[in-house]
C-alpha cells in the first residue's frame, strides 16, 4: 500500500501547546459525511451545524469529506452538505466505496487527511463512525475524543471537546494540543439540526484515493436491511416516555408503555433497566444508549445521573416524576412532581387520553 | 485455534457515587466487575475453542488488582490469563492503551504462538469510547470487525470466517480472513457460568504478570501520559440549570395531580397540545 506515512508526532505530550512545525499547515474544520447504501446519516448534518460554529470562530472553511461510489447518491450528498453549511466538499468517488468496509474507508479517509490536512475532523459516533474513527486516529497517531457532548474553540484556537467521564457521573474537557488533526466523535441527536439553505452551493475538490479491490480482503456477501417495524424510532420521536428503577419491577414498566401508546410516543428507559433485562438495549436512553431531542420527554422514576442527562438535555420540555425531591433530575427538568410514578402514571395516561381525544381535537380546530 | 480476549476491569458503575461537596468520585467500596461487553466476546471465544480445540488466553492491562477480573475469566472457562501492569501505563488514553496492548499481544504470540482471532469488548462501561478494539487491530495490522452479532462459520484450515455485522440500517454478512480482531454485540450470545472444575482451576491458577519490561514494550514514551495525545484539562460536575424544575404540588388524588400536570405542560407550550393531539390520533 503506497500510503503516505503519517507525520511523526512530537515526542512528548504536554499541557502546553507546542505544535510541531509539520502540523502548522493543518487548517480547516472537516466533517465526515457518513453515507451508507445511498443515504446520509442525519448526524452528518448535525455535525455540520456544530462545525460551522467552530470554523467561524477560527476563521477557516467548513469542509465535508464525502466518500462513496460514483453516482447520484454521492452527488446528492455533496449538494446537501452545502445546503447544511459546508463551504467545500472533498470527494472520494470509487466503486470500492459503495458499501462501508473498514479497510477501504480507513485507507481512503487517511489518505485524504494526509493530503489535505484538516486541523479538526469530526465524525458521528454511529456504528460506522466509531469503527472508522478509531482506525483513522490510530493510523494518524493523533488524539480522538469519543462521544462529545459539547465542542468549542478556546482562546488559542484549540478544540475543547467535552464528554461525560467516570461512567457518566462527571464531565471532562479534553484537548489534543500537539497533534493534528484534532479528532472527535459526536452521537446522533446530540447537536441540533442546522438550518438548511436550499440555494447554498460550494466548491467540490475531487481526490483520487489509492484503492485496489484485490487488496481489500473483507468481502460483503449480503446486506440484510432492518425491517422498519423492528426499528425503534426513539432518537427522532416528538414525544418520549421513559422509566427508571423507581418503577420497582419489570411488570410496572408496562405503565410506561401504556402512556406511550396513548400519546403515540416512543418509550425507553435508563441504563439499569437494560442491565436488569426489563427493556432491550435499543430502548436505552442516555450516554451509552440513544440521545433524544423530543418536544416532550416524560421521565418516570429516573433519578437523572449525568449519563442519562446528556442523552435527554436536547428535549424542549422535560417532565420528571420522582419520589426523591433531591433527585438530580429536578436540576435539569422543566417541570416536576414529587410523587410515586407507579401511582401517577395510570392517572396521567387516563387524563391524556381524555385531553387528546378526537373530540377535543375538533374543539381545537374549531 | 489460538484465541486472545482483551478484557478490562471496571467499577460497577451502578454503584459509583460522587462526593456531594468535592465533586470527586468516591471509589472506595465500589465493587469491580469484568466490563460486561467483554463477556460476550469471551463467550464467543470459548465457543470457538470448544468447537475447534485450542486455547483461549485473556489479557488485561491495569493495576495489580485487575488480576481479580482475570481470575473471573478463568472461572468462566478461559485457559490462561495475562496481566499487563506497570506504573508507566498510568494515564494512558486510547492511543497509548492500544500501543501497550498491541506490544503485549506480540509478546504473547512469541511465547504462546500466533493468535488466530483477537477479541475485544465492543466498548467499556467506564470509558465508553469503543476505540480500543479498532486501535489494537490497526496496531497489529489485522482485519477489524466490530459490532458482530453472529459468527456464521469459521474454517481455521482455510483461514476463513463468515460473520454478521451490525451496520446502520441493517446487517452486513461479511467473509474475511484470519487473523482478525472481533468485537461482539451485546446479547449476541448467552454467557456461560463456567463449571465447578473451572472455578477450582481459576482459584489455584497462576496469573502471568508482565511489567512493561517483561512484555518487551519497545518504546515507553508511547505509553501512559507521555504517549497520550489527548490531555484532560478539566473534570467538572455539570452545572444545574439556573432554574430548577417548577414543581407541581401533588393533589389529593392522582387524577387531580395528572390534570394539573397536563395543564402546566400545555401552559408552557401552546403548540404542543396541537402537536400531541395529532400524534395521539395517529397523524
Amino acid at each position: 500500500m503506497s500510503q503516505a506515512p503519517a507525520p511523526q508526532p512530537a515526542s512528548r505530550a504536554s499541557a502546553k501547546k507546542e505544535l510541531p512545525e509539520h502540523f502548522r499547515g493543518y487548517k480547516h474544520v472537516w466533517v465526515f459525511i457518513e453515507q451508507e447504501r445511498g443515504e446520509v446519516h442525519p448526524v452528518s448534518w448535525e455535525l455540520l451545524g456544530a462545525g460551522r460554529k467552530l470554523a467561524d470562530k477560527l476563521g477557516v472553511q467548513l469542509c465535508g469529506a464525502v466518500l462513496g461510489a460514483p453516482g447520484e447518491a454521492t452527488r446528492a450528498a455533496i449538494a446537501e452538505a452545502f445546503r447544511y453549511g459546508a463551504d467545500v466538499a472533498y470527494l472520494v468517488e470509487d466503486p470500492i466505496l459503495s458499501d462501508y468496509r473498514n479497510e477501504s474507508y480507513s485507507k481512503a479517509l487517511t489518505q485524504l487527511v494526509n493530503a489535505h490536512k484538516p486541523e479538526i475532523l469530526l465524525l458521528g459516533a454511529t456504528t460506522l463512525g466509531r469503527d472508522l474513527a478509531g482506525s483513522v486516529a490510530t493510523t494518524l497517531l493523533t488524539g480522538l475524543t469519543a462521544d462529545c457532548t459539547e465542542l468549542a474553540v478556546d482562546a488559542d484556537g484549540s478544540l475543547a471537546a467535552t464528554r461525560p467521564t467516570f461512567g457518566g457521573s462527571l464531565l471532562c474537557t479534553i484537548y489534543t494540543l500537539n497533534y493534528r488533526p484534532q479528532m472527535a466523535t459526536v452521537r446522533p441527536r446530540q447537536m441540533p439540526m442546522p438550518p438548511r439553505d436550499a440555494a447554498r452551493v460550494g466548491q467540490v475538490i475531487p481526490f483520487k484515493a489509492d484503492l485496489n479491490e484485490d487488496e481489500i480482503i473483507t468481502k460483503i456477501l449480503k446486506f440484510i436491511p432492518d425491517r422498519d417495524s423492528t426499528k425503534s424510532n426513539l432518537a427522532f420521536a416528538d414525544v418520549v416516555v421513559a422509566g427508571g428503577l423507581g418503577l420497582q419491577s419489570a411488570e410496572n414498566f408496562q405503565l410506561v408503555r401504556n402512556l406511550a401508546s396513548v400519546l403515540g410516543a416512543e418509550f425507553g428507559g435508563s441504563r439499569p433497566l437494560v442491565q436488569k433485562g426489563w427493556i432491550g438495549s435499543d430502548r436505552q436512553i442516555g450516554q451509552t444508549g440513544k440521545t433524544i431531542r423530543p418536544k416532550l420527554y416524560i421521565a418516570a422514576g429516573i433519578s437523572g445521573a449525568i449519563q442519562h442527562r446528556v442523552g435527554v438535555e436536547g428535549a424542549d420540555m422535560i417532565l420528571a416524576i420522582n419520589t426523591d425531591k433531591n433527585a438530580p433530575i429536578f436540576d435539569f427538568a422543566h417541570l416536576g412532581v414529587v410523587t410515586d410514578a407507579i401511582r401517577l402514571l395510570p392517572a396521567l395516561t387516563e387524563a391524556f387520553r381524555k385531553r387528546l381525544s378526537p373530540h377535543n381535537r375538533d374543539r381545537l380546530a374549531g | 485455534m489460538k484465541i486472545l480476549v482483551c478484557i478490562k476491569q471496571v467499577p460497577d458503575s451502578a454503584q459509583i457515587r460522587v462526593h456531594p461537596v468535592t465533586n470527586t468520585i468516591m471509589r472506595q467500596g465500589v465493587p469491580t466487575i469484568i466490563n460486561p461487553y467483554d463477556l460476550f466476546s469471551l463467550e464467543e471465544a470459548l465457543k470457538l475453542r470448544d468447537k475447534f480445540g485450542g486455547e483461549v488466553t485473556v489479557l488485561t492491562m491495569g493495576p495489580p488488582m485487575a488480576s481479580e477480573a482475570l481470575r473471573k475469566a478463568l472461572a468462566i472457562g478461559a485457559d490462561r490469563a495475562i496481566l499487563l501492569t506497570d506504573r508507566s501505563f498510568a494515564g494512558s488514553d486510547t492511543l497509548a492503551t492500544t500501543y501497550a496492548l498491541s506490544q503485549a499481544i506480540r509478546k504473547i504470540e512469541q511465547v504462546y504462538g500466533a493468535q488466530d482471532i483477537v477479541f475485544a469488548g465492543k466498548q467499556t462501561i467506564d470509558g465508553d469510547t469503543a476505540q480500543v478494539g479498532p486501535g489494537v487491530a490497526k496496531r497489529l495490522d489485522i482485519l477489524q470487525l466490530t459490532y458482530v452479532s453472529k459468527i456464521e462459520s469459521c474454517d481455521p484450515d482455510k483461514r476463513e470466517i463468515i460473520l454478521e455485522r451490525r451496520a446502520e440500517g441493517g446487517v452486513q454478512v461479511l467473509k474475511t480472513k484470519l487473523p482478525c480482531l472481533i468485537t461482539m454485540l451485546e446479547g449476541s450470545n448467552e454467557v456461560r457460568r463456567g463449571t465447578i472444575d473451572d472455578s477450582l482451576r481459576a482459584a489455584r491458577a497462576q496469573i502471568v504478570t508482565w511489567s512493561a519490561k517483561d512484555a518487551e514494550i519497545a518504546d515507553l514514551t508511547k505509553c501512559g501520559l507521555k504517549g497520550s495525545p489527548t490531555i484532560v484539562k478539566k473534570v467538572f460536575a455539570p452545572t444545574p440549570r439556573t432554574e430548577r424544575a417548577a414543581l407541581i404540588e401533588p393533589a389529593k388524588t392522582s387524577a387531580d395531580t395528572a390534570e394539573a400536570l397536563i395543564g402546566a405542560i400545555f401552559a408552557r407550550s401552546a403548540s404542543l397540545e396541537e402537536d400531541m393531539t395529532k400524534l395521539a390520533s395517529g397523524f
